[in-house]
């Protein structure tokens, strides 16, 4: 009468048949995103090309501080499609957003604002003068100081190496000629110049240079890594060029229910 | 063991271990089993409702649905997801209708129609405190109080770049860069000293020595500083560049009020002639609707009292 004798007695079975049990409630959700073609919207930018781009070498050595330094412990990149968000941080997140984010960033501790949308919103200085002190400009915040950004030197010997690193898992940076070329095709020559890993480093203090996101001209500091980065989030896709329920469309089944366009 | 002679007798697994160690059998509480069936119950009404399965390359969408409209006006009505709910909250909501109301209203008068009428001008009141605290509240504080040598007071009634309704529009929707040379070539012959005990004699600080205030006039107003050029004559400031007046009480960048002595006033002014000034007020007009820039125009210009 009794069957699971078997199972409890032979810790094999038991282990084989727990994993089956456990594995199906991650398959069922994972498998299909394989399968299901249009859950990452398609936005292209005005001349056509397309608007989420990768990092440039400059923005993701900040994203790695970023990482390193904890940031999302208390912010998410995430904003979800609700009024108050949509009130207070802007447009919701597309999924192609974070497409060439490795890992990605999205969170669920909201001890601190939403970042997903902060490019742009705050000036450099600003930036600068929040991060070394961010009671100087917020008297409530409980935001920790992070003074040593503006001291350290940015370490880029490797960015080539870390580029690469995310070319393996599929952002689509450049190291062949044709590589080079197609990136041309899909984003545009001016942001493809950007996406070549041979021109990294050379690319990367460029931008640094161009923009002195520090404050300070003669230093390349992890502040400027880390500004160029908090400068370009949610920055990418032009939302007034598209009407919502083009977003919409991506959300909307082709099996079954009732869409009736 | 045996099992204890005074429960009554109820079936165990079989199982034995260690000899004699087993293992009760006994039959679920009925409220759990009941509950146990509702969940499925419940989940099963889920799944015809809202998306759920994968079938193919797509999903089930559910039977329920959702309507909002399309920019052009045309009405959708698709199977519920969380991007058509929001579209239909920001159109039909409750909140959101009551607020629309408004914000057209906003959007349909003239400042000055705003100003007039009460009603109007309490929803600027009570909406602009949010989006200041949103957009603004980080640089300007939490009041409009600001931070001295950093990001202005916009309570107080001095503009660098103008406080009618317009000028206040403009600098919100186009920001502005507030740029000042830096003058190093002052520091070492002690003619930056004479230019503070000018600038501080502008505005009625004692203890400047005069015959150093004669000189720092004569650099101000001469071509050796040409700060005349950007600050005026009267060093009044110019809208224009949104350099700062000089004769009035009002400090932007120079610490002046938080300094003790007169030689610490001095130490303030020197530094922002020898290390000048460059900071930015940000654009909003791609990031914030027009109605919110317009209210918040509004809501400052309340602030500061337009001068
Ligand atoms: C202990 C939690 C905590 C950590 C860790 C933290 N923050 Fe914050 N952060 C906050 C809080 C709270 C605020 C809101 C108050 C303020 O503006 O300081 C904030 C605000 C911000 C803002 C302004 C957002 C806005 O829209 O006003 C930025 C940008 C930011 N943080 C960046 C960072 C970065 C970059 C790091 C990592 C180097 C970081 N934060 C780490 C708590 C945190
Ligand atoms: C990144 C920080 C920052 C944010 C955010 C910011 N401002 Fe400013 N704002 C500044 C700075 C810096 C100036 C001074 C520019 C200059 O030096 O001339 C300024 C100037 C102004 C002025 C002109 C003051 C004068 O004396 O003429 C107004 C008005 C103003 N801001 C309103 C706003 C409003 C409204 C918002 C929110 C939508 C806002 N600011 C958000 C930094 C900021
Ligand atoms: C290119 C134009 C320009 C020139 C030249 C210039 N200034 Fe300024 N100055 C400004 C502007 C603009 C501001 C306000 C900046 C801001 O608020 O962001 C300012 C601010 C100041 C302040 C700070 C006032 C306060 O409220 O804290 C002082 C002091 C000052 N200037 C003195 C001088 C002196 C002395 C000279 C000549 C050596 C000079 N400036 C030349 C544009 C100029």
């Amino acid at each position: 009468m009794i069957k699971h004798e078997s199972i409890e007695t032979n810790a094999g079975l038991l282990i084989i048949l727990t994993l089956v049990a456990i594995s199906i409630g991650g398959l069922v959700e994972i498998v299909p995103l394989f399968y299901i073609n249009d859950t990452v919207e398609d936005v292209r930018t005005k001349e056509g090309y397309e608007a989420v781009r990768p990092y440039t070498p400059l923005e993701s050595a900040g994203r790695d501080i970023y990482i390193r330094e904890g940031c999302f412990l208390c912010h998410s990149q995430m904003i979800r499609p609700f009024r108050d968000e949509d009130l207070r941080y802007g447009h919701y997140s597309l999924a192609a957003e974070s497409k060439y984010d490795h890992p990605f960033q999205w969170g669920s501790k909201r001890t601190g604002p939403d970042l997903a949308r902060v490019g742009g919103k705050y000036s450099n200085e600003w930036h600068v003068q929040h991060m070394i002190a961010p009671r100087s400009v917020v008297p409530e915040s409980i935001m920790p100081n992070y003074p040593w950004l503006l001291e350290n030197e940015l370490h880029y010997a490797d960015i080539k190496k870390r580029l690469i690193a995310q070319k393996r898992v599929g952002v689509p940076y450049s190291l062949t000629d044709e590589e080079y070329e197609e990136n041309v095709k899909r984003f545009g020559p001016e942001v493809a110049k950007w996406l070549d890993i041979n021109r990294a480093e050379e690319n990367l203090l460029a931008q640094a240079q161009a923009n002195n996101y520090d404050g300070k001209p003669e230093k390349l500091t992890e502040m400027d890594a880390l500004i160029a980065y908090l400068q370009v989030l949610g920055t990418m896709v032009d939302f007034k060029q598209y009407d919502e329920s083009y977003f919409v469309k991506f959300r909307v089944s082709k099996a079954g229910g009732t869409d009736s366009e | 063991m045996s099992t204890d002679s005074n429960k009554p007798a109820v079936q165990t697994t079989g199982h034995a271990w260690d000899g004699d160690l087993q293992e009760y059998n006994n039959p679920l509480p009925r409220w759990w089993v009941w509950t146990f069936y509702a969940t499925v119950v419940f989940a099963v009404v889920y799944w015809i409702m809202y998306p759920s399965w994968p079938v193919g390359k797509s999903f089930l969408g559910g039977v329920k649905t959702i309507t909002f409209q399309t920019s052009s006006g045309q009405e959708v009505t698709t199977h519920w997801n969380m991007r058509a709910r929001l579209l239909h909250d920001l159109q039909n909501g409750e909140e959101a209708v009551k607020q629309r109301e408004y914000l057209e209203k906003i959007a349909n008068s003239s400042f000055e129609e705003i100003l007039s009428d009460p009603d109007k001008l309490a929803f600027v009141r009570s909406a602009g405190k949010v989006m200041f605290a949103d957009n603004c509240a980080a640089c300007h504080g939490a009041g409009g109080q600001g931070v001295i040598g950093l990001f202005p007071n916009l309570v107080d009634d001095a503009w660098l770049w103008g406080g009618t309704l317009e000028d206040i529009h403009t600098t919100i929707s186009q920001g502005r860069r507030g740029y000042m040379p830096a003058f190093p070539q002052f520091a070492e012959n002690g003619k930056v000293d004479n230019l503070a005990d000018y600038v501080l004699s502008l505005s009625g600080e004692q203890g400047g020595d005069p015959v150093s205030i004669k000189k720092g006039e004569a650099i101000f107003q001469g071509e050796e500083g040409g700060c005349y050029y950007c600050h005026t004559k009267q060093a009044t400031g110019m809208k224009s560049l949104g350099s700062a007046n000089l004769t009035d009480k009002i400090w932007e960048i120079a610490n002046v009020p938080g300094a003790k002595t007169y030689e610490e006033k001095r130490a303030e002014v020197r530094k922002v002639i020898l290390g000048g000034i460059q900071r930015e007020m940000p654009s909003w007009k791609g990031r914030l609707p027009d109605e919110t820039i317009k209210i918040l125009t509004v809501y400052v210009h309340e602030l500061g009292g337009g001068k």
